[in-house]
């Protein structure tokens, strides 16, 4: 299952020098060590994305026709094998109920349609870049879509103090490893297109590893058992975005969504 | 007693902030990559205006005078709700720490933000800004009354932008604070108000295409010794800051000049729309910090409900008119 998913991965980049760097993550034991930061840290500034299609699903799936008619082709959903170890959520029955519920009106119910903040893990891998700012009190990880943000507390952690769409997250290095650990979440973002949900009760652990001068190797536990029997993980590779010029730009989408949401509620020209 | 302790306290915080300029010489730490560190939570919140009052003629108040305008401000911003009315429940100022009195003020003695030109105004506007200003009345009357449609409220009503990420980043009227986060050859400055972020390269990479247009502009920064430099270009002209169009330039100046005060001056320069080039000088405040996620669409009942409130009314209006007739 990993092993085809990153053959798929690796056909799609072609180059030898990331085939190399692909079987070293399979392998799960990166020999690689990360330049330092100036304070002795591996260092994971950048600007990262996924290549893959977790985003409309993290589960495998097949290929299948735009939700929107008039997008045609264009909006037509490319298959994946799927980033879930095991390749299958284990949803409590009526948690899966409502998956489905989800998945069938998803174009009214996914916050992402309505440009709502992402929540984690979906930032992630949602298909636009995020820069890793690395302090050594706080690292920032930005998000594009939406300006979504995330302060990851190194050194004054406190719990949550909120609930909030990005939960609360506070860090740890283990070795050449960033062990983000996230709560304080609200339960109203999705893992995905596909109406994977969790609760408030949602708890992250990310671990990121830089695995080559170009890649993280990024591994979650979702753990949320309003939801979930057990604890289940998902891993997938980030790549850096190398245009020498590359940077985060706005994806201000309140505004794209306005009349979708309020649209109904505009004055009628014959009142 | 307690007030007048208070009081005397804040004088002599009004009074100690004009002298950094004759004060010894601060050595601004550094980040592990040699930068001066200007990294934690600071505020800008303040009650000084952006132009000086008509009636105010000098630069800076007296110590009793900036209190006594500090005072008059306050009150004036909680005097916008009415004690025991519906909209003082949602909108207390006083009770839900929202006036700028109960935020860390970066309080000054400045009678302006505006030290150039001197007289603390902006500048005439240039005939082509009367044209672009009359041309922008016209384009907002096509959009009808303020509640006929979400595009006719103020961009912080929608949740799109609001004041404080500027640039120039200005006193958002609440929440007016920021998270400066520093790694090599970046700084980030994270505004509260509404987790908006600028990620500022200092590698002296030029701008991108002037097809590239964006709300806050596209930033560029660099060190002068200690002195962190920004310029920003490439706005969208969306959220014309006092007028300004996408032909805007910013240069913004932060100086570290004591472990809780960053000194931050900006110009601004726009030929369509000022005759001339503009600066002001505001201050940062170390704050407590943290930064709290402000989900401003996610939660914007506010806009939801008047335009149904709106409708609601027209509706009722419609049907009284049928049922006079």
């Amino acid at each position: 299952m990993r092993n085809s998913f990153f053959t798929r991965v690796t056909v799609v980049t072609i180059t030898a020098c990331i085939a190399v760097a692909v079987t070293l993550v399979t392998a799960q034991a990166p020999n690689y060590r990360a330049p330092r930061a100036p304070d002795g840290k591996p260092n994971l500034n950048g600007i990262w994305q996924a290549i893959n299609t977790a985003n409309y699903d993290i589960e495998p799936h097949s290929a299948a026709p735009s939700p929107v008619l008039e997008l045609g082709a264009s909006g037509a959903i490319p298959a994946g094998l799927g980033v879930v170890e095991g390749g299958t959520l284990p949803y409590r029955p009526e948690a899966l109920t409502k998956r489905n519920e989800n998945r069938a009106n998803r174009l009214k119910l996914d916050p992402e349609v309505r440009c709502y903040l992402p929540g984690v893990p979906r930032a992630v891998y949602q298909p636009f870049p995020f820069q890793i700012i690395q302090s050594q009190k706080h690292i920032m990880m930005i998000h594009e879509y939406a300006g979504a943000v995330r302060t990851i507390y190194m050194t004054d952690q406190v719990e949550a103090p909120a609930d909030s769409w990005m939960g609360w997250s506070n860090g740890r290095w283990e070795g050449e490893t960033l062990v983000v650990d996230t709560k304080g979440f609200n339960d109203l973002s999705w893992f995905d297109r596909s109406g994977n949900f969790h609760s408030d009760a949602l708890h992250v652990v990310e671990r990121f590893t830089a695995r080559s001068p170009e890649t993280l190797n990024y591994e979650v536990t979702v753990e949320d058992p309003k939801v979930f029997t057990r604890p289940w993980k998902m891993s997938m590779p980030l790549y850096k975005r190398l245009e020498p010029n590359a940077q985060i730009l706005e994806f201000r989408c309140v505004e794209f969504v306005e009349d979708l949401l309020y649209g109904h509620l505009r004055k009628q020209p014959s009142q | 007693m307690i007030a007048r302790l208070i009081g005397t306290l804040v004088i002599a915080g009004i009074a100690s902030i004009a002298v950094s300029a004759q004060a010894p010489a601060y050595k601004t730490p550094r980040t592990p990559d040699g930068q001066p560190d200007l990294q934690g939570f600071w505020s800008n919140a303040t009650y000084t205006p952006l132009e000086r009052p008509d009636n105010v003629t000098k630069e800076f108040y007296t110590p009793e005078e900036a209190l006594a305008a500090e005072k008059a401000a306050a009150a004036r911003e909680n005097a916008q709700t009415d004690p025991g009315t519906v909209a003082d429940v949602h909108y207390d100022f006083t009770q839900f720490g929202l006036d700028r009195s109960q935020a860390t003020l970066a309080r000054s003695r400045r009678t302006s933000l505006i030290v150039d030109p001197k007289n603390g105004k902006l500048p005439p506007i240039t005939e082509e800004g009367k044209k672009i200003l009359a041309a922008r009345a016209e384009e907002a009357k096509k959009l009808g009354g303020r509640w006929d449609s979400a595009q006719s409220n103020q961009l912080d009503d929608r949740c799109i932008i609001m004041a404080g990420p500027g640039p120039p980043m200005m006193d958002a009227a609440y929440n007016s604070n920021y998270q400066i986060v520093q790694a090599p050859g970046y700084v980030m400055i994270l505004t509260e108000m509404i987790h908006d972020v600028r990620v500022i390269p200092l590698d002296g990479r030029p701008q991108p295409s002037d097809k590239v247009r964006q709300w806050m502009g596209v930033s560029r920064g660099r060190w002068e010794g200690d002195t962190l430099v920004i310029e920003t270009t490439n706005f969208n002209g969306k959220n014309p800051f006092r007028g300004s169009t996408e032909n805007m330039k910013v240069v913004e100046r932060l100086r570290r000049v004591s472990d809780d005060t960053i000194e931050y001056n900006f110009t601004v320069e726009d030929k369509s729309m000022w005759v001339r080039p503009w600066s002001a000088e505001a201050l940062m405040r170390k704050a407590s910090g943290p930064l709290f996620e402000h989900a401003c669409h996610e939660g914007n009942y506010g806009l939801y409900n008047t335009l149904v409130g709106a409708r609601l009314e027209e509706r009722h209006a419609a049907e009284t008119k049928k049922d006079s007739k």
